[in-house]
């Protein structure tokens, strides 16, 4: 299939398609494995990061009969798209295959999420772009995933969870970095867990809310983890991009991280440029939800703190309930910065958002 | 040693160090590390039972190693080369000496003291409580005789009914200023389990400190276990926010109004953001908070306060009086660390433009009025 694309209009780097259900997913899966998933009676595996009837999950003004809504291509881009006039958009599905505690189901289900992903939604609207999903459970097999669906160049990037199992920095897992660096992919680090460990280092949280707040600290983590380990020295064309993060604490992160990298960088020799030049160079944020400052005026401070004004990719994290209204852009931010964040900033992100004829 | 340490000329005053100051978070150590992590020097303190118990069985906390952190330090018990006493002991053993390489050339006129290492958090929750008794009385004994200092009444956390006996057994005495917590507890610390501390401190008026690091047994990220001293000293930052996070939406504050919280050595930027995405939050899921009345930054400006060191170090430092501003000058209180490596120099630390009523506050009155002196 080949299809081009608008000239302009806004690229939305986080919206999620919504799987109806496992049954969705059946399709996709060979003999064994739709067997296996019929017989065991494994129905759905939405997470807790987004419950069904939770209020963060889905707008209450964009919800079907049944309470969920993006649960097919046509209706995403009628709510998402089409109003915004978007150009592109990067589509990342959340939905708990990474957190399959057997190896043999989650990349089963993993590689069967991908190919839906392509047939149901990538397939039906040239504005479409995603996410690769992957199976975070073994490295080896993540890696062969990454490839088998790269060969697809609507796919331009790569998705893992913040919360992971080991550190994402680790060494165990730079396959995954070398092979989304050698194909132009960059590494989206989204909010959303394998539930290995709680959402916070001093355990599991109560509510929701409490989880919700603390998957900003876990963002924090793993960018500690992948500066200290080095990934950005050892993969210096890779870009990371954490999305649904939060955003405004970065600032102040760095400034703590850059203390101590000032007083312990013997540790980590590797890391010779300072923290923020690097993060300033290498990761960008999805824009919603802005953890914004309460007045317009502290808004552009905070990006003032922030040192550059092309970090931030436009998202609407449709469907996710982050913003009222029609308008995704934080009140306080100058006119020109939204272009960037907008257009420009995407743009430059993702390699293959810039390929203007994409052959499937 | 492998480290050379700075010839300095005796201790000297500097002009902006001329303020008398409040040091919020000073480390009293007792001397040499013993048999089994309980340095004799606590005996005194100690049921005999409890000595033999050490010398058999020893400490043990929720991580690797018979002796030493998780994460090794960057320096020999994490602190400045220049720390160890002339007459022997580890850094923060000497009050003489603490007074004359600190107090005394620094003008600290209020000193809080926090002992770390002392049975918090360890896995044997009778052996924390009978450390933490040890360890008051030891302050008591010992320490406060400089009338600078105040102590922390140290407490075995995770029993939250030994803790609350343990505060309302030192409340009586005025040498202690606050309770005491690490930030690494087995749950989040506004969890129910530990409301009998809050309701023993609010009854006492005492300010819970909560003091970075500690060993509750998860790993110190959402994604497994880092593997660095930098990622560690830097995710406390993160189980701060955390630590704070179940504290105002689990209703700690409803609950305990005059609870007063002071966060210890976990950074302070990060708070204006946490607020406003705390509250971005509760304004979409407050049906599952019925029992908040206020906005959830709301609480931060009433109960809780922050110490400066590490202080955090933007380029240009302008913007830290800019984050300031957004957490508010009366909730920060100065401190030093004293006697670790990353010490706070009172007249370098805060490089930033401040008004004289604002230097008075950070580096003196919110202190004096968090912990109810003077």
């Amino acid at each position: 299939m080949s299809s081009s694309v608008a000239a302009r209009g806004p690229i939305d780097c986080d919206l999620h398609p919504v799987v109806p259900g496992l049954k969705a997913l059946l399709p996709y899966l060979d003999d064994h494995w739709r067997e296996t998933v019929v017989r065991r009676g494994i129905e759905d595996l939405t997470t807790i990061s987004y419950p069904s009837r939770n209020p963060l999950s889905f707008r209450e003004d964009l919800r079907d009969d049944t309470g969920r809504t993006g649960l097919d291509a046509g209706t995403l881009t009628r709510q998402a798209l089409d109003p915004l006039g978007t150009r592109l958009a990067i589509l990342n599905c959340l939905y708990g295959v990474q957190a399959q505690f057997s190896e043999d189901l989650g990349v089963a289900l993993t590689r069967a999420l991908n190919d839906w992903i392509a047939r149901e939604w990538l397939d039906r609207d040239p504005r479409l772009r995603a996410s690769i999903v992957v199976p975070m459970q073994n490295t080896e097999i993540a890696v062969d995933e990454i490839e088998r669906c790269a060969a697809d160049r609507r796919f331009v990037q790569v998705m893992l969870l913040v919360g992971s199992d080991v550190t994402l920095g680790r060494r165990q897992n730079w396959p995954i970095y070398a092979a989304a660096e050698r194909l132009g992919l960059p590494v989206g680090i989204h909010a959303g867990s394998m539930y290995r460990h709680p959402m916070t280092p001093v355990g599991w949280p109560t509510t929701f809310t409490e989880e919700y707040v603390n998957q900003a600290t876990a963002f924090q983590s793993q960018l500690s983890s992948l500066i200290a380990e080095g990934v950005f020295a050892k993969f210096p064309a890779l870009t990371v991009v954490l999305m649904e993060s939060g955003v405004s604490w970065l600032p102040a992160y760095l400034w703590r991280f850059t203390k101590f990298w000032k007083g312990v960088r013997s540790e980590i020799p590797w890391v010779s440029d300072p923290p923020p030049s690097i993060v300033r160079d290498r990761v960008r944020l999805t824009l919603q939800p802005f953890d914004a400052p309460p007045d317009a005026d502290s808004v552009m401070r905070l990006i003032d703190h922030m040192g550059s004004d092309e970090m931030i990719l436009f998202s609407t994290d449709y469907p996710h309930w982050q913003y009222d209204g029609s308008d995704p852009l934080p009140a306080g931010l100058d006119k020109s910065l939204c272009t960037k964040i907008m257009e420009d900033n995407p743009l430059r992100t993702y390699v293959r958002l810039r390929e203007r004829e994409v052959v499937a | 040693m492998n480290v050379e340490v700075l010839p300095r000329a005796g201790a000297q005053v500097s002009s902006s160090a001329k303020l008398a100051i409040a040091d919020c978070d000073i480390h009293p150590r007792t001397k040499g590390s013993g048999i089994g992590g309980v340095s004799a020097s606590l005996y005194p303190y100690l049921e005999k039972r409890w000595i033999e118990h050490f010398q058999t069985f020893g400490v043990t906390y929720r991580q690797p190693w018979e002796k030493g952190s998780a994460y090794p330090k960057n320096q020999p018990l994490a602190s400045r080369r220049d720390a160890w006493p002339p007459g022997g002991g580890g850094p923060g053993s000497d009050l003489a000496f603490m007074a004359a390489q600190h107090l005394d050339p620094n003008n600290v006129a209020l000193g809080i003291l926090n002992p770390l290492g002392v049975g918090q958090g360890a896995t044997n929750p009778l052996a924390s409580d009978a450390l933490a008794r040890a360890t008051n009385d030891w302050q008591v004994a010992e320490w406060t005789v400089d009338k600078r200092l105040k102590a922390s009444v140290v407490v075995p956390y995770e029993d939250a009914e030994l803790s609350a006996a343990e505060i309302r057994r030192c409340a009586p005495n005025k040498n202690f200023a606050q309770v005491l917590l690490l930030s690494r507890t087995a749950e989040p610390l506004g969890q129910k389990r530990y409301w009998p501390i809050y309701q023993a401190a609010a009854e006492a008026d005492l300010t819970v400190g909560v003091h970075a690091f500690g060993n509750g047994g998860w790993p110190n990220t959402a994604g497994g276990w880092g593997s660095y001293y930098i990622e560690e000293m830097v995710g406390d930052a993160q189980a701060q926010q955390a630590l704070l996070v179940s504290m105002i939406l689990e209703g700690a504050f409803e609950a305990f109004p005059t609870l007063r919280v002071v966060l210890v050595e976990g950074g302070l930027a990060w708070a204006a953001a946490l607020g406003w995405r705390m509250d971005a939050q509760w304004k979409k899921l407050k049906a599952e908070l019925p029992h908040l009345k206020r906005a959830p930054s709301d609480y931060m400006r009433t109960n809780v306060w922050f110490t400066t060191q590490p202080i955090e170090e933007p380029e240009p430092r302008s913007q830290l009086a800019e984050a300031f501003d957004w957490i508010g000058w009366d909730r920060i209180l100065f401190a030093t660390d004293y006697p670790h490596w990353d010490f706070d120099d009172p007249a370098h630390a805060l490089p930033i433009k401040m008004t004289e009523a604002q230097r008075q506050a950070v580096f003196r009155e919110n202190a004096f009025k968090a912990y109810r002196q003077g």
